[in-house]
């Protein structure tokens, strides 16, 4: 198992992989772009402001994503003392944090036209700030603390805290009253989102995830850069 | 299979998670007044005592219900149960329409009338080209 876990075997795929992965963004990225803001339809009722979606909605997911995948990771370094989940979480994080201000921004974006108003403190949108802030502590503490020990135990114990929100971003809007409206995609029962507009959205989707498994990549490859600069040859 | 260690450590965790979520769950739970944005007329009804706080109501506007006199509009936010009357003077939002989500924010003059200050278009989960919701009305 460990065998795996040499930087160097590691660094011989994930060199020569953002190359592929930039190529591939961009086609996707091309695509969801011309299909979202060309060739959707608008909506019936909020017309051609309905393209924010395309952006807010797979900002939304990819960062719920990459927080969810983080405590995964983190907890499971934790349990069984897997240095590299460590890393693979830290390379993660940036990114995260950047479409969590990406859905923020967009939303207030798209609020102002459709509701009426910038900023509501409604669950939805506020629990979607508290998770930016996780985010920033998350990041904070990874420059903060040289210890690399006490940095593992900290950076785990802020992404179990965050990790709670997560469900609650996710049924705010079904527990309480909020002005967000409610989640149009499910998976159990049919979409309140027509064809037309959810291929787009899933085309974004891939687009941005595409996106941070790029600067995921960059950042990785640049620890593993230190680590083989401090001449270890085991994560 | 794996140490003992091992097993501590992840029994750690879940009782951390759990205590975590259950206690995130009851601060939730009492705090729910806070938590919600608005209030629905049925709520409104129901209150036993009236507060010179600014409220949040929201609803559905009832359909046929606005009417604008000079720079005021008067409408009627139902929850298909209970009803209450709202007047408001400017701008209301690009999405306010009959039989649409609304949510007014203003203060209770009595169970029946609310003097709002600002109006927000709630809209619904709802997303579909303008072509297939005239295809829809049709049926």
């Amino acid at each position: 198992m460990y065998k795996f876990f040499e930087p160097n075997k590691i660094f011989s795929i994930t060199s020569r992989a953002p190359k592929y992965v930039l190529i591939l963004f961009v086609i996707v990225l091309t695509i969801g772009l011309i299909e979202s803001l060309i060739l959707s339809p608008e909506d019936y009722k909020q017309g051609h402001s309905v393209r924010i979606m395309y952006v807010h909605v797979p900002a939304a997911w990819t960062t719920l994503g990459i927080f969810s995948t983080i405590t995964l990771l983190s907890i499971f370094g934790y349990i069984f003392k897997l240095k590299n989940f460590f890393l693979i979480s830290k390379s993660l994080a940036p990114s995260g944090f950047i479409f969590n201000l990406i859905a923020l921004v967009t939303g207030s974006l798209w609020g102002k036209p459709t509701w009426g108003t910038w900023w509501a403190w409604d669950a939805r949108i506020t629990s979607m700030l508290i998770l930016a802030l996780f985010y920033l502590i998350y990041l904070l503490a990874w420059r903060i603390y040289e210890n690399k020990e006490q940095v593992y135990k900290i950076t785990s114990i802020i992404t179990i805290f965050g990790i709670i929100n997560v469900p609650i971003i996710k049924y705010s809007v079904d527990w309480w009253n909020t002005l967000h409206q409610p989640a149009s995609i499910n998976i159990l029962s049919k979409s309140s989102i027509h064809s037309s507009m959810l291929f787009p959205l899933i085309i974004m989707t891939a687009a941005f995830a595409l996106f941070s498994l790029l600067i995921f990549l960059m950042k990785y490859n640049t620890e593993l850069i230190k680590i083989k600069n401090k001449g270890l040859d085991r994560l | 299979m794996y140490g003992r260690k091992v097993k501590l450590r992840f029994f750690f965790i879940v009782l951390i998670l759990t205590i975590l979520a259950l206690s995130i769950y009851l601060v939730l739970k009492s705090l729910e007044e806070n938590v919600v944005y608005f209030q629905s007329p049925s709520e409104i009804k129901n209150i036993a005592e009236f507060k010179e706080t600014k409220i949040r109501i929201g609803g559905m506007v009832k359909k046929d219900s606005v009417s604008i006199n000079m720079n005021e509009i008067n409408f009627i936010i139902t929850d298909f149960k209970n009803e209450i009357n709202v007047i408001y003077s400017g701008a209301v939002p690009n999405l306010f329409e009959e039989g649409k989500g609304v949510v007014a924010e203003g203060f209770l003059k009595d169970r029946n009338f609310f003097m709002a200050s600002k109006i927000l278009a709630k809209h619904d989960e709802n997303y579909m080209p303008p072509e297939v919701k005239a295809a829809l009305e049709e049926k």
